[in-house]
């Protein structure tokens, strides 16, 4: 477990943000140098067949770049998620992507040829002008991710500034390892959603610290929801999931602690709002379950 | 959402072809490929409307100086012409790289 350590003047300045880069090029960052190579790219132009029709213009990769290559010598695919187009969200060509790229890893794992799985979430989760369409291919997306990770360690990434919300959290949660920066922000309902169904009084989206003590990288990973919490810097993220892959398959996913999780929410007295360090003495490391 | 057609003479072919920009706010992506004929076809679709001369401005002075056929296809979130130019710029130089 890496516990983030502040940055002197120097670390600071020789960073490299990971965050500021597009998603093409956050899986160029991560992949050994020259073995990038995308499948399905912007030339094959599937695109999304239902923005158009309402108006919205589409990307030619519809938000999702398929990168193969190697990391650190071995096999291994990149899905990244562009959070700057449409939020992130997934549709059908984005979501039939991911799952079909899963699907074939899981193929490869079974020929005996694993190739390492890395996802880059960035989203809001559904696309809501495809609505059912998203909310289907999220579905096959975390069914695919259930069988390939008992075969291939899955590494999920959420760097911002978008986050990872919605259905893909669920996504992100199904992950055998997590990372996640301070920046990023991780939970089911965004902080807006929750804001304009529960009243403000019940959660303020514009209270950062209230947000990011509920959502933030810092909170999700002392609490046992994210493996690794990372400077937003490319080669501290290409460490953590280096480190992470070292690791090899989880013998419990953190989805499959189901009775543990349970009996813990059934301890948690709801009379009165958690303040954030309670939560965390509460929830102390998920490995400690 | 609006769309666009502008086609102007070229001479010679391109190296190869070249993807730059994403779909996001105040941003564009450009797809510039080999063009079948001896001419340059750009058609570009934008959320905003009502620009249509200011996009022909900007593609008209772009193309006196640019002379390689080219099928470029543009999708548009709001870029300013500034924006505009210079992802061409860029989509040019890796196309010749």
């Amino acid at each position: 477990m890496s516990q983030p350590t502040l940055l002197n003047p120097q670390q600071f300045l020789a960073r490299k943000s990971f965050v500021e880069l597009n998603a093409r090029e956050r899986a160029q960052a991560l992949l050994d140098e020259g073995s990038y190579r995308e499948l399905l790219g912007p030339f094959e132009r599937l695109e999304s067949p239902w923005l158009l029709l309402q108006g919205v213009v589409p990307q030619a990769d519809d938000g999702l770049i398929v990168a193969r290559g190697k990391i650190r010598g071995a096999d291994s695919v990149i899905l990244a998620i562009e959070g700057q187009f449409q939020g992130g969200g997934i549709g059908e060509v984005s979501g039939a992507k991911i799952a079909a790229a899963l699907d074939l890893a899981l193929e490869d794992a079974k020929k005996g040829h694993p190739i390492q799985v890395v996802l880059l979430l960035e989203t809001g989760g559904v696309r809501l002008q495809e609505a059912n369409l998203g909310l289907e291919a999220i579905a096959e997306i975390n069914s695919s991710l259930i069988a390939l990770r008992h075969h291939v360690p899955v590494v999920g990434v959420i760097a911002g500034m978008v986050g990872c919300f919605g259905g893909m959290s669920i996504t992100a949660s199904l992950c055998s390892y997590l990372i996640m920066t301070r920046e990023a922000r991780l939970g089911l309902n965004g902080p807006e959603v929750i804001e304009e169904q529960s009243e403000i009084e019940e959660f303020d989206s514009k209270d950062r610290q209230l947000i990011w003590g509920v959502n933030g990288g810092e909170q999700r990973h002392a609490t046992g929801f994210a493996d690794y919490v990372a400077e937003d810097d490319v080669a501290a993220i290409k460490a953590c999931i280096n480190e992470a892959f070292g690791r090899g398959i989880p013998t419990r996913h953190r989805s499959e602690q189901v009775d543990d999780y349970l009996k813990r929410l059934a301890g948690i007295d709801v009379s009165y709002q958690l303040e954030t360090s309670e939560v965390r003495k509460l929830w102390s490391n998920g490995e400690n379950l | 959402m609006e769309r666009h057609y502008f086609e102007y003479a070229a001479s010679q072919p391109i190296k190869q072809r070249a993807h730059v920009g994403v779909v996001g706010s105040g941003d564009l992506e450009v797809l510039l490929e080999p063009s079948p004929d001896q001419k340059t076809h750009v058609t570009v679709i934008t959320s905003v409307d009502g620009f249509g001369e200011t996009w022909k401005l900007v593609m008209d002075r772009f193309f006196s100086r640019y002379r390689h056929a080219a099928s470029i296809e543009i999708h548009d979130f709001g870029a300013t012409p500034g924006a505009v130019a210079l992802r061409l710029e860029q989509a040019v130089e890796r196309s010749q790289s």
